[in-house]
């Protein structure tokens, strides 16, 4: 029911009688804007952060060359919007429960997955979690609080105000985050999402990377209004805009998000203006639908340069430093992606464990049926072949996911 | 006759269907400026302006729901699913609306204008979600129409014959197949029919029985098979909905044996319905009962994705075992 004041004139509201401004922190030089405070951080806290932005950038560097040279068979970078996710993330417990579309390593990274576990599930060997099941950067990690990154767009932004509604229940002052694209933000469930949050007073943050681009459709032709912030309103929920390449007001803004919803069960929506750096993955070309000259404006507003700056200004940091951590996280790259891509592929019997809590009778049949072909034909079938012939078989598969 | 790909096949055909109608329109995710992720609506928006070709925002369900309103209006639309596996948010919107608007309004209101169009199938490490044949849940929808082409020629013909029916059809692209399937395509206007397969290989001993990706396996199996002197007889399906049973019949009838194959997961899938109307009516005339090489009831798998399709080995086994039951 609404309680509004009566009118008698037929007065339209355009919308336009409201304007979300962006909340910004740190400017490009390292230093603070002017009247603007910074959170607070401690310096490990901090360096932290940092590492966890340098790292997935190194990442993403290699592992998308590592890709063009056919060394994988699918990428996607974070690049550029390494301040959104990890300053998001670093504001949260790391408890609480990250739902994630695909281009969030940053948050994984954070939390402390290490090289050898993205190399696993991105060569989809047998120590891949997720059993070589799913494309490349599709990760899950049940002990870091990830879940298990699902293609189709926005599926889990419903799921996450369910998840935070039970973590209400369970009363242990956890939330759950969930990431999205501004595109991905068009979709049926994202709207289904954000209205029962507000019904149902989940303690979930909605955080929105708005990095201009869905594949090849600019945010303009997205949505006629100014972004995504202002559909909050429609739900009565609190939001905030914030530049996205600003890593303390990502984090200062998610800090508060954090308390809004874990203390007075208020969903928040948080939308980071950023830019997608690369392109929308490796079987992208962004050339045919953006200028070299936008990107460079953007390059520009790099967020780990900015935040090397501002750890400059503390004394927390040196280009020495940066020099050895950079060195340091390519060598770990290419150790861990040559152990990764030697390792088997899961074995056959994987096929079928999982489709349920128990295989069932008639999915052991296909598979003894499968595994009969494999061996009449295992020249055809490698892989399978592989986990087949007991010379060439490894151990069973780690279960660290857990 | 010039070769192009299927790609190439299928953009022609929404070229000339905008050329000839002003009411055609082709719209979904980056289908505008960039001409979709694979590129089949090149230069359409060059050709024929934003207002008819464009980009939507990311919303199947809003795509199909807006292309139901236009259709009903009397416009034609295209509407594109980037990928098959992403059409179930719009499941609501062609189930329930697309395929009964006509029934439920007594014929005042119909959809029949819609076409709409979904790259599908796998082979390409597409894992779980760039890699599903979804033919069989619509299968299950009286007032859809299904087609699926396995080349460029048939793309072409099968395409133009769906956007000028006068019901709504599902028109599902073999991805795999984009560009890898070359071949002569007439450059003028030309259609093939719904509702009718093809037999594109006559022989004696078994008929192999498959739609889109398949068609290229069952003809790398009937190689094989040939070798040891099968006489197989292949049969383009073409149309899943509604399906040519006669040709279907009248092939097992001579044959007295039966291979169909798809990709999508054995339980539910289209086979089941073909090889149950089959036995209704060439019981007597079975030698073997019929055989079906599909996935297996798995989500589609993606570092054993091999080991997971149907492919032209398994087809030749189940020729074997159809021979020598």
């Amino acid at each position: 029911m609404t309680t509004t004041a009566q009118t008698h004139r037929p007065d339209f509201l355009s919308g336009d009688e409201y304007s979300i401004p962006t909340y910004a922190v740190l400017s490009q030089d390292g230093t603070l804007h002017d009247g603007a405070e910074g959170p607070d951080l401690e310096r490990d806290k901090a360096l932290r952060i940092y590492h966890a932005m340098v790292a997935t950038r190194v990442l993403d560097e290699r592992m998308m060359a590592a890709q063009r040279q056919g060394r994988l068979s699918f990428y996607m970078q974070c690049t550029g919007e390494e301040a959104a996710v990890i300053g998001s993330a670093a504001a949260l417990d790391d408890a609480d429960m990250i739902m994630a579309q695909y281009r969030e390593q940053g948050a994984l990274a954070y939390r402390g997955f290490s090289f050898d576990e993205f190399m696993n599930q991105l060569f989809g060997n047998e120590l891949d979690y997720g059993k070589g099941r799913q494309m490349p950067i599709h990760y899950g990690s049940r002990k870091l609080h990830y879940m298990t990154i699902s293609s189709p767009l926005a599926t889990q932004i419903p799921q996450a105000t369910g998840y935070a509604y039970g973590q209400k229940l369970a009363g242990e002052g956890l939330c759950t985050i969930v990431y999205f694209g501004e595109g991905a933000a068009s979709e049926g469930d994202f709207h289904a999402a954000l209205n029962m949050a507000a019904v149902h007073e989940a303690p979930v943050i909605f955080f929105c990377r708005n990095n201009g681009y869905a594949i090849s459709t600019p945010s303009v032709e997205q949505f006629a209004a100014d972004g995504v912030a202002p559909r909050a309103l429609g739900y009565r929920m609190h939001v905030i805009r914030v530049d996205g390449n600003d890593v303390l007001a990502v984090y200062r803004a998610t800090e508060k998000a954090r308390r809004l919803a874990v203390e007075e069960n208020k969903p928040v929506l948080i939308e980071a203006m950023t830019y997608r750096l690369a392109a929308h993955s490796s079987s992208d070309d962004p050339s045919g639908y953006r200028s070299r000259k936008e990107e460079d404006a953007w390059r520009a507003k790099d967020p780990i340069r900015r935040m090397q700056l501002w750890l400059e200004t503390h004394g927390w940091w040196s280009e020495d430093e940066e020099k050895a951590l950079q060195d340091e996280l390519r060598r770990e790259v290419l150790e861990t992606m040559k152990r990764a891509e030697k390792r088997p592929p899961p074995a056959i019997d994987t096929m079928v464990t999982d489709v349920y809590a128990d295989v069932t009778p008639a999915l052991q049949h296909q598979l003894d049926a499968l595994k009969q072909h494999v061996r009449r034909y295992p020249e055809a079938y490698p892989r399978g072949a592989r986990s087949l012939d007991p010379a060439l078989s490894h151990g069973d598969a780690d279960q660290g996911g857990d | 006759m010039p070769t192009i790909n299927m790609l190439q096949a299928i953009n022609q055909a929404l070229d000339i269907a905008m050329a000839e109608d002003d009411k055609v329109l082709c719209f979904g995710e980056d289908v505008g400026g960039f001409g979709g992720v694979f590129r089949a609506t090149s230069h359409l928006q060059e050709k024929y302006g934003k207002a008819r070709c464009f980009n939507t925002p990311l919303v199947e369900q809003g795509i199909i729901g807006f292309a139901n309103g236009l259709a009903a209006q009397g416009s034609v639309p295209v509407a594109e699913i980037q990928f098959a596996d992403y059409i179930f948010p719009a499941f609501d919107q062609i189930v329930n609306e697309t395929a009964k608007f006509r029934y439920r309004s007594g014929d005042l209101f119909n959809v029949g204008g819609l076409t709409i169009r979904a790259p599908y199938g796998g082979g390409i490490s597409g894992g779980l979600y760039h890699s599903q044949s979804p033919e069989a849940y619509f299968a299950h929808t009286p007032g859809l129409k299904i087609v699926v082409p396995r080349n460029p020629y048939e793309a072409k013909g099968l395409l133009l014959a769906a956007i000028r029916d006068p019901d709504p059809v599902l028109f599902f692209e073999p991805k795999r197949l984009y560009r890898a399937s070359t071949g002569e395509v007439p450059e003028e206007d030309y259609q093939l029919p719904l509702g009718e397969a093809e037999v594109t290989k006559e022989g004696a001993d078994i008929t192999l029985l498959g739609w889109g990706a398949q068609m290229e396996v069952i003809d790398r199996a009937v190689e094989m098979a040939e070798k040891d002197g099968v006489s197989c007889e292949v049969i383009d399906l073409r149309s899943i909905l509604p399906w040519d049973e006669d040709t279907v019949a009248e092939s097992v009838l001579k044959t007295g044996r039966l291979v169909i194959t798809h990709e999508a997961p054995r339980t539910g899938g289209f086979a089941g319905e073909v090889a149950a109307a089959i036995q209704e009516r060439c019981f007597l005339y079975l030698e073997s009962p019929i055989q079906r090489v599909t996935g297996i009831d798995t989500p589609f798998p993606l570092t054993l994705e091999k080991e997971y399709l149907p492919d032209h080995l398994k087809i030749y086994e189940a020729i074997k075992t159809s021979l020598h039951y």
